[in-house]
């Protein structure tokens, strides 16, 4: 029994995951792991008792994705459990830590606090898509997150580098307090507040010379 | 000539991984035909379960089985077990219910009928020392292992003393911890100013960004886990001893750690349900914890409700230290009050100590330690004490500290305990020089509106180290030197760092080392737990052995290949040279192999752990050189680093806010091995301090005896705004003369720091009134500058 691969758009290198990405390019379900089916056939009768629509496509990190969601189903879990994009973290269920931060059409947001059905049709952006799927070259923030080496246990990095992402796409020269601000939505238990603004600092730098 | 590591930023490996969202923490695992796992938690302090009717759940579609608590490992005494049928804190697990998904077991869960007994339970240790209070466990309240249970309870004078408002004396008999060194009684007779306060410490809990998850599965008979853990070859070991299994036939993968701060030293309590339920169905098991059941399950530091008695000689030096600490040690215990003790002897040096302590079992969420245990209470609480005293007997606050501060030659604690060295009144020094200390001073008190302008300076100490550890690495065939950590990786960076001076003496750069941690199928020597500062002076030393037995054996294959004595034979840059010509390391990788013995690892040495390093070096022979060795560097005494932290705050009278506007730490750890990654311990824990002192709280409902504040925006650790954009952090970097690469821990003593820093501050900002309570919130500082009645007794827990 193996760990199930993980079908992010970076995983390439092996016929498996290419072929599991040309399942999911083909809109069909990811159906590679068991226990997504045994959910399906088991809440099968809620859904026909559901108003709402279950397979539904996001566009993710540019992908159409297929997926079969709950009404009441966060778009953190969707991504966590249902497209095994597992950068997004879940740290508190409930918008008080920001570990779920992602881009909704570029904005930043919770994505523990959303309901995936809410964001058909908006581009969503993981930590996941922010390398070039390509080349393999990090996003400015991720770089300058590099460069200074930033966070200490880094279970909040997913979400401070998406909350950065869309500072630094609005706001390309902070000053530190301003970056702080757009920060404070997310929570660091390490406390490694003064390096993550260097990392927004040099962030602002990459940008600049961009 | 290779690159110099010891004292570079060096970005850890496993930071791409962590920037593109690659790392994979325990929850972040899945595997095919997984199911989950929930907890059914007490809504009880203490209760008792008198029947379980899970019927409707097990009818559920989709649901698959329940575990119960006869079916978790048993333990004996006032233990945690993963389940129980006695529930001692609000929260607790009861049963688990597996489902086919996270939702479905959740249903089960409300599906499932509990008929629980309520039990009397204690929610202040103090009530339960009073005659006639209720205990934690309906036994007693006090375990006295082969004598059972017993009921300790201070005497009706006692508590008409604490009433009355003084330090009740109590009787060495009713503590559960007790010492004095000196003649405290005398001293405080001659000393020249006593002070006396009565202390309430808050419990705080840890709440690490990442909750307590477990995945975990069977294959064959053996374990694969996922655990959330800060400790990799200690959490396997864990998890082997309670399945009392080989240690080979579990898999433990615990490559990243979300934060743990001491709450989840070697694995968890309930990193045993996954692997339980996986074994009862036949699947794969995730258990997914959330924030809400992380508050309960997830660990806290242990709350002091102390009195202290200090005399003070005219020129500031403290004589005499009495001090009794009651401590809420949760259900299950813990160990503060006693290194807090010891610490407060550290700092102050008074010739006389006496200290009793009393570790008292409550139905609260259970207790673990928590970065400095003990320590930062102590210095968080004290040392505005220490400053009273500095403004009645009008000394500098820093030439008190300076005075009272140990030198390298200091005893302390119960056991006369001596130290490897003392650079404390340096580490002052460079604070007091980085933050201006004579220009701050003069701020104190200064007034803007309704803000005053307080100052904090505080001096904190913690362990640091600890020795005997095994290290082992490879050169491979490929030239790559290959490191195996079994030391934890929770953010603190150790597991590169710790490699540097090995990888340094070998002449190596760094691209040229390859770290393996995390994957205990990859080989683990035995390794100190990742917890108490202990890594980086622990595998420092073990790293640098092996790294010393590996060149060892290049010298001698150079010698044996190209002649010449091994002595003559130097390594740099990959390569080892010497008269007889030059060898890459790849060909020494692949002469190690050839030759065998001791040289790729066939002949292992006799000093190296036979259950723990052994079996796991046995399975890497032949695969280059190894370099394999016991820290046989020894020692004298123990080690413990500092941290001088100083304050520059604004207090709104009006709002009763504190702002903090500057701060600076200053460490005094030995050689810094990385400068960035110090500075951000000494920053983030100096804020976990701040966050203790002033915002994390407590509040329980006493009727129920259910917490009020149990998440994070109720009990709200330190966010980016509470703090400076500014901070300083640095560190002396005199070599500890003790250890081979002089470098120690560093992780704890910020703790203290920032919580002092700040209370210091804030009653200096209140002319010298010492609240002597954590947290600070605004509604406290309020009622006292406002001369309110507080709504509750002076000694009181848990009431914000």
């Amino acid at each position: 029994m193996g760990e199930v691969e993980s079908v992010g758009l970076l995983e390439q290198k092996h016929s498996r995951r290419t072929f599991i990405k040309g399942v999911v390019a083909a809109g069909a379900t990811v159906a590679s792991a068991n226990y997504m089916l045994n959910g399906t056939s088991v809440l099968g009768a809620a859904a026909v008792q559901s108003q709402t629509e279950r397979m539904i496509t996001l566009n993710v990190n540019g992908q159409q994705r297929r997926v079969d969601v709950l009404p009441n189903e966060t778009l953190a879990m969707t991504l966590r459990y249902k497209l095994n994009l597992t950068g997004t973290k879940l740290g508190c269920d409930r918008a008080e830590c920001g570990a779920c931060t992602l881009l909704i059409d570029g904005v930043n947001q919770y994505g523990c606090s959303i309901l995936t059905h809410s964001v058909r049709g908006r581009e969503v952006t993981t930590v996941e898509g922010l390398e070039d799927p390509d080349t393999g070259e990090l996003s400015l923030v991720q770089q300058a997150v590099m460069d200074e080496g930033g966070f200490q246990c880094a279970f909040c990095a997913p979400g401070f580098i998406m909350s950065m992402t869309a500072l630094i796409e609005q706001n390309p020269n902070p000053t530190r307090a301003e970056a702080a601000h757009a920060l404070s939505g997310n929570l660091c238990r390490c406390a490694d507040y003064d390096k993550i603004l260097n990392c927004a600092m040099r962030a602002g730098e990459l940008a600049q010379n961009a | 000539m290779a690159e110099q590591l010891i004292g570079r930023d060096i970005a850890p490996p496993d930071l791409r991984a962590k920037v593109t969202g690659r790392a994979k923490y325990a929850e972040d695992f899945r595997a095919d035909n997984m199911a989950f796992a929930k907890l059914l938690l007490s809504p009880m302090p203490h209760a008792r379960v008198r029947s379980v009717d899970a019927s409707r759940a097990l009818a559920m579609d989709g649901v698959i089985d329940i575990m119960r608590a006869d079916e978790v490992p048993a333990v004996e005494g006032p233990r945690e077990q993963a389940l129980t049928d006695e529930p001692k804190y609000e929260g607790e697990p009861i049963l688990a219910v597996v489902a086919e998904t996270e939702e479905i077991a959740a249903a089960a869960l409300e599906a499932i009928e509990v008929d629980l007994e309520p039990l009397p339970f204690v929610l202040d240790p103090l009530d339960s020392l009073r005659p006639g209070g209720p205990s934690a466990y309906t036994e007693g309240n006090r375990f006295a292992g082969q004598d059972g249970w017993m009921d300790l309870k201070w005497s009706d004078q006692n508590f008409a003393d604490i009433a009355a408002g003084n330090m009740p004396d109590v009787d060495s008999e009713l503590t559960t911890s007790n010492w004095e060194k000196g003649d405290v009684d005398a001293a405080m007779a001659e000393a020249d100013l006593v002070l006396e306060e009565a202390i309430v410490h808050q419990s705080v809990s840890h709440h690490p960004m990442e909750p307590r998850s477990t995945m975990a599965y069977w294959e064959n008979g053996r374990l694969v886990i996922h655990v959330s853990t800060q400790s990799a070859q200690r959490a396997k070991q864990t998890v082997a001893g309670i399945f009392d299994m080989d240690e080979g036939d579990v898999t433990c993968i615990a490559e990243y750690c979300g934060g743990g701060f001491g709450g989840k030293i070697a694995g968890t309590t309930h990193m045993v349900i996954a692997p339980l339920l996986a074994r009862k169905i036949g699947r794969p098991v995730m258990h997914r914890v959330t924030r809400y059941e992380e508050n309960y399950l997830g660990r806290a530091r242990p709350g002091f409700q102390s009195w202290v008695k200090m005399g003070f000689r005219a020129d500031g030096k403290v004589t005499a230290i009495d001090l009794i600490t009651v401590q809420d040690s949760g259900p299950y215990g813990a160990g503060d009050l006693n290194s807090g003790a010891s610490t407060a002897d550290l700092i102050y040096t008074p010739a006389s100590m006496r200290f009793r302590g009393v570790a008292m079992y409550a139905n609260t969420p259970p207790k673990a330690a928590q970065r400095a245990p003990g320590g930062a209470q102590i210095v968080g609480m004290l040392e505005p004490i220490h400053d009273k005293a500095a403004r009645e007997l009008g000394v500098d606050r820093l030439a008190m500290r300076r005075l009272n501060a140990p030198t390298a030659d200091v005893e302390f604690g119960p056991r006369n305990g001596t130290l490897t060295s003392v650079f404390a009144r340096e580490a002052l020094d460079m604070a007091a020089e980085a933050f201006d200390w004579e220009g701050k001073q003069a701020l104190s008190g200064r007034r803007n509106g309704s803000k005053v302008t307080g100052v904090g300076l505080a001096l904190s100490p913690y362990t640091a180290g600890s020795r005997g550890y095994d290290g082992l690495m490879i050169i491979r065939p490929d030239g790559q030197l290959q490191v195996h950590q079994g030391i934890g990786n929770l953010g603190t960076h150790s597991i590169a760092d710790t490699a540097r001076p090995a990888a340094e003496l070998l002449g190596l750069n760094w691209d040229q080392v390859e770290i393996l941690w995390g994957n205990s199928t990859q080989g683990q020597p035995r390794s100190s737990v990742q917890a108490g500062s202990q890594t980086t002076h622990a595998h420092t030393r073990a790293n640098l052995a092996a790294a010393t037995d590996a060149l060892r054996k290049i010298r001698a294959i150079a010698s044996n290949r190209l002649g010449g004595s091994p002595g003559s034979y130097n390594v740099d840059n990959g390569r080892v040279s010497g008269p007889g010509g030059s060898m890459t390391f790849g060909q020494v990788a692949e002469a190690a192999i050839a030759m065998g013995g001791e040289y790729d690892g066939s002949v292992l040495p006799e000093d190296i752990s036979a259950t723990e390093t052994l079996p796991v070096a046995q399975r890497l022979t032949g695969q280059g050189l190894m370099g394999i060795a016991r820290d046989n560097y020894g020692g004298q005494g123990g080690l413990q680093s500092w941290v001088a932290g100083m304050a520059l705050v604004e207090l709104d009278e009006e709002t009763g806010m504190v702002e903090l506007l500057e701060y600076v730490g200053m460490a005094d750890c030995g050689t810094v091995i990385h400068p960035r990654s110090l500075n951000a311990q000494i920053l983030g824990g100096s804020i976990q301090g701040m966050g203790m002192a002033m915002s994390q709280k407590w509040v329980f409902d006493p009727q129920y005896g259910v917490p009020f504040a149990n998440r994070l925006y109720t009990a709200r650790p330190p966010g980016i705004l509470d703090v400076p954009t500014n901070m300083l952090a640095g560190a002396i970097g005199i070599p500890d003369p003790q250890t081979p690469v002089g470098a120690k821990g560093i992780g704890e003593p910020p703790v203290g720091a920032g919580s002092a820093a700040l209370t210091t501050a804030i009653a200096d900002a209140m002319g010298g009134t010492c609240l002597c309570r954590t947290p600070l919130t605004p509604d406290i500082i309020l009622a006292e500058l406002e001369g309110r009645e507080i709504p509750f007794s002076p000694l009181q827990q848990h009431v914000g």
